[in-house]
C-alpha cells in the first residue's frame, strides 16, 4: 500500500489538483458549499497521503524532514476545519516536489550525458577467430575486440590491426576526428566515425581514462565546500527547531493556525538545494567543455585568484624546439649539412632533434672519435675534418675565430630567446642556427582573457636561461619570468607568494616534472593529455592539453561562485520576507507561504541551470 | 565483503540522503563506515557481508522508502 501511494504520487497530486480545482469550481457557479469542501476533504486527504508516509519513515530512522513538518501542519488545518489551506498546502508540496524533481534533473543533465557515452557491449574474439558480442564488463585486460564504424571503443586499448578515425570528444571536450592506425591508443566512450579496427584491451571498467573521468566528476559533484557543510548541519537542527518554535506558540498562543503556519514558513527548501544546484550545474557545464572542476572547494579558491604561475615549455610553449633561423658562412654548405647531420644522429638531445628536423634529407657520413664536451656541445671527426657542434662556449675552446658579422647574428639570436647551435668546420664557423621553441598558438590571447578576468599577476618560471625566458616573458606580455629554476626552486617560489605575501595562487604546468608545484599551489592545474598522474594530483585538469580552456575555467568558476551567492541571498531573502510578513502584517497565510516557499526553490534551480549555458565572451 | 554500487531515482530533497543513509546503515551485514550516498548522481555506495545479506535484501530495504532502485551493481 505504501509503496503504491509513494509510486503514483505524480498521479496523486493530478488528482488532488483537480480536485481542488472542481471545488472551487462548485463554489463560485454553483455556490454550493457543500461540495465544495467534501472536494477538498477528499483532496486534502490524497494530497497528505505520500507525505505522510515520507514522514513517517523519516521519524523511523529519527530523521524530522520537511515531510514531517508539512504533515502536522496539513493536518492541524484540518483540525481546525480549514480543508481550503489543507488541500492547498499539501497540493502545492507535491506539486513543486514534481517541478523539482524534473528540474533538478536539468542541472544534472550534462553529468547524465557524460555518463551515458559509456560503452555497454563490445564486439569480443572467441577462439575460434570469430566475434561475438558480450557485456562491456565481461571484457578482460588482453582480450582483441572489434570496434566498427559508428561504435563506441568499449575499453582502453591499442589498435593491432585496421585503421579509423576517432571522435574523442567524451575525453577531450573536443569533437575533432582523431586518426588511428596500427600501435595508437584508443580510449574508452570515444567514438569510430569511420573504418574498422582491432584492438587489443589494456585497461577495462573503472580503470579506464573515461573511467576515472566519470568517477572523478561524480565525486567532485558531492564534494562540499565549508559553506555547504555548515548549511547542512544548520538544516540538521533547523528543521526540529521550526517544530519546537511552532509547538511553542501554540503553546503560549493557543493560536493554532499561527503555529502551523510557522511550520509551512520555515521549510528550509531553498537554501539547502541553491548551493549544490550552482556545483553541480557548473561542474556539469566544465566537463563538457573539457575542464575538470574537482570539488567546490576547489571552485572557492580558483574564483579568488590573484596570481596564476605558469611553467613554460610544453604549457606556454610547444615544448617541440625548432630551427626557426639560420645563417652560414662560406661556401659547400651542403657537405657541412651533411657533416653536421651525421653528428647529430648520435645525440639525443632535444636541439639535436631540431637540427636533424630542419636539415631534413641528406648525405650521411660515417662519424669517428665522438667527444661530448659537457655544457658546451659535441666535437667528432668525419671525412677527415674535425667538426665541432655547440654553443658559443665550445666555439671558443676550439679556438674558432667569428667574424664580427657572426659575432652581431649571434647577439641578435640571442636577444630574440634562441637556443644556439654553431657549426665548424677545422676551426672555422660555418653554419649558425636559432632553435625556438614555439609559443602555442593563441596563448597570448588567452593570457589577455585571464588578465581581463582579474588575475593581478601571470609568472612563468622556467628552468631554461634567462634570455629564452625574457623573450617569452616580453612577447606574452608577463608580469614577471624567471628562467634558470630547477623543480624546487619553483616550490620555494610559490611558497613565499602562498605563505609570505598571503596570496592565492595557481599553478599550471604538464605535470611532468613540476608536480610538487602543482601540489603545493592553491590550485593546481594541469595540461593532462590524459595521463593518470596529472589527473589525480591536481584540482583542475584541462582536457588534451588544451591551454585555450583556461580562461574558460577561471570565468566558469566566477560565474559559480557568483550564482551559489545569488541562491543564498533568494534563499534568505525570502524566508525573512516571509517572517516579516507574518509578524507585521496579516497578508500571510499558509497556503501563500507554500507558494513563496516552492517559487524560490525552482528560483534557485532555474538560476543554478544557467550555469549549463555559460560560455566565456 | 562485496562492493555495491546501487542506481535510485533522481533524489531532490537533501534530507532523503539522510533517510536512505540511517536506513541502510541499519542493516545487518552492511559495513556501516562504507555507505555514501551520493545526491547529484543519485547512487548509494557500500560495502556489504554477502553471507549476512543479500544485495536484493538491501535494494528492498532502499525500495521500502519509497525511492525506486533502477540498477544495482556488484563487484
Amino acid at each position: 500500500m505504501q509503496r503504491l501511494i509513494l509510486k503514483n504520487k505524480n498521479r496523486i497530486t493530478l488528482i488532488s489538483g483537480i480536485l481542488i480545482a472542481l471545488g472551487f469550481i462548485s463554489k463560485w457557479t454553483m455556490d454550493n458549499p457543500k461540495l465544495f469542501e467534501g472536494a477538498l476533504i477528499i483532496a486534502s486527504i490524497f494530497g497528505i497521503a505520500p507525505v505522510a508516509i515520507q514522514a513517517y519513515q523519516a521519524l523511523k530512522v529519527k530523521v524530522v524532514s520537511i515531510d514531517v513538518l508539512v504533515t502536522i501542519a496539513v493536518v492541524g488545518a484540518f483540525f481546525i476545519r480549514n480543508f481550503e489551506e489543507a488541500a492547498i498546502v499539501a497540493f502545492l508540496f507535491l506539486f513543486g516536489a514534481f517541478l523539482e524533481q524534473r528540474t533538478l534533473n536539468k542541472t544534472r543533465s550534462a553529468i547524465k550525458e557524460l555518463t551515458e557515452m559509456a560503452p555497454e557491449s563490445a564486439l569480443k574474439q572467441r577462439e575460434d577467430g570469430e566475434f561475438e558480442e558480450v557485456e562491456v564488463d565481461e571484457v578482460e585486460v588482453g582480450d582483441v575486440l572489434l570496434v566498427k564504424t559508428g561504435a563506441k571503443v568499449p575499453v582502453d586499448g591499442r589498435v593491432i590491426s585496421g585503421e579509423g578515425s576517432v571522435n574523442e570528444a567524451s575525453i577531450t571536450g573536443e569533437s575533432i576526428p582523431v586518426a588511428k592506425e596500427k600501435g595508437s591508443k584508443v580510449y574508452a566512450g570515444t567514438i569510430l566515425d569511420n573504418g574498422t579496427i582491432q584492438i587489443v584491451a589494456e585497461r577495462v571498467g573503472e580503470d579506464t581514462t573515461f573511467g576515472k573521468i566519470i568517477e572523478l566528476v561524480e565525486e567532485a559533484q558531492e564534494s562540499k565546500s565549508e559553506a555547504e557543510r555548515f548549511i547542512d548541519r544548520f538544516a540538521k537542527y533547523y528543521t526540529p527547531a521550526v517544530l519546537v518554535l511552532a509547538f511553542i506558540v501554540w503553546l503560549f498562543s493557543r493560536d493554532l493556525e499561527l503555529a502551523i503556519t510557522i511550520l509551512v514558513l520555515g521549510c528550509p527548501g531553498a537554501l539547502v538545494i541553491g548551493v549544490p544546484v550552482s556545483n553541480v550545474a557548473g561542474i556539469g557545464n566544465g566537463a563538457r567543455h573539457g575542464v575538470l572542476l574537482k570539488g567546490s572547494e576547489v571552485i572557492s579558491d580558483f574564483s579568488r585568484l590573484d596570481t596564476m604561475v605558469f611553467d613554460k615549455t610544453g604549457t606556454l610553449t610547444e615544448g617541440k624546439p625548432a630551427v626557426a633561423e639560420t645563417e652560414y658562412y662560406g661556401d659547400n654548405i651542403e657537405e657541412v649539412l651533411g657533416y653536421l647531420a651525421s653528428v647529430e644522429r648520435e645525440s639525443d638531445h632535444p636541439l639535436a632533434k631540431a637540427v636533424l628536423e630542419a636539415i631534413g634529407a641528406t648525405k650521411f657520413s660515417t662519424v669517428e672519435a665522438t667527444e661530448v664536451v659537457k655544457g658546451g656541445g659535441i666535437v667528432a671527426r668525419v671525412n677527415g675534418h674535425r667538426i665541432a657542434v655547440g654553443n658559443a662556449a665550445l666555439m671558443e675552446r676550439e679556438k674558432v675565430d667569428l667574424s664580427a658579422k657572426a659575432r652581431a647574428d649571434l647577439a641578435r639570436f640571442e636577444k630574440k630567446g634562441d637556443s644556439l647551435v654553431l657549426t665548424a668546420v677545422d676551426g672555422r664557423l660555418k653554419v649558425l642556427m636559432g632553435v625556438r621553441d614555439r609559443i602555442r598558438p593563441g596563448v597570448k590571447e588567452d593570457l589577455r582573457k585571464l588578465k581581463k578576468l582579474g588575475v593581478k599577476n601571470l609568472i612563468m618560471l622556467s628552468g631554461d636561461n634567462q634570455g629564452t625566458v625574457d623573450a617569452v616573458g616580453r612577447e606574452l606580455g608577463l608580469t614577471e619570468a624567471r628562467g634558470n629554476m630547477l623543480p624546487e626552486d619553483k616550490a620555494a617560489y610559490l611558497k613565499r607568494l602562498i605563505e609570505e605575501e598571503g596570496q592565492i595562487v595557481a599553478f599550471v604546468g604538464d605535470g611532468v616534472n613540476d608536480s610538487p608545484s602543482l601540489a603545493l599551489a592553491n590550485i593546481g592545474v594541469a595540461m593532462g593529455g590524459g595521463t593518470d598522474v596529472a589527473i589525480e594530483t591536481s584540482d583542475v585538469v584541462l582536457m588534451n592539453s588544451d591551454f585555450s580552456r583556461l580562461p574558460h575555467a577561471l570565468g566558469l568558476t566566477k560565474a559559480i561562485a557568483r550564482n551559489m551567492k545569488q541562491n543564498i541571498f533568494i534563499a534568505v531573502g525570502v524566508v525573512l520576507f516571509l517572517l516579516s510578513g507574518l509578524l507585521f502584517s496579516d497578508w500571510v497565510n499558509m497556503s501563500l507561504g507554500m507558494l513563496v516557499h516552492e517559487g524560490s526553490i525552482l528560483a534557485v534551480i532555474l538560476n543554478g541551470m544557467r550555469l549549463l549555458r555559460y560560455r566565456l565572451r | 565483503m562485496k562492493k555495491a554500487t546501487i542506481q535510485l531515482e533522481t533524489l531532490t530533497c537533501p534530507s532523503c540522503m539522510q533517510k536512505i543513509d540511517k536506513a541502510v546503515k541499519s542493516l545487518e551485514g552492511v559495513d556501516q563506515e562504507s555507505v555514501n550516498v551520493l545526491f547529484n548522481s543519485s547512487k548509494v555506495k557500500l560495502n556489504f557481508d554477502e553471507e549476512k545479506i543479500s544485495i536484493a535484501q538491501i535494494e528492498n530495504a532502499i525500495a521500502a522508502l519509497g525511492y525506486e532502485v533502477k540498477k544495482s551493481q556488484v563487484s
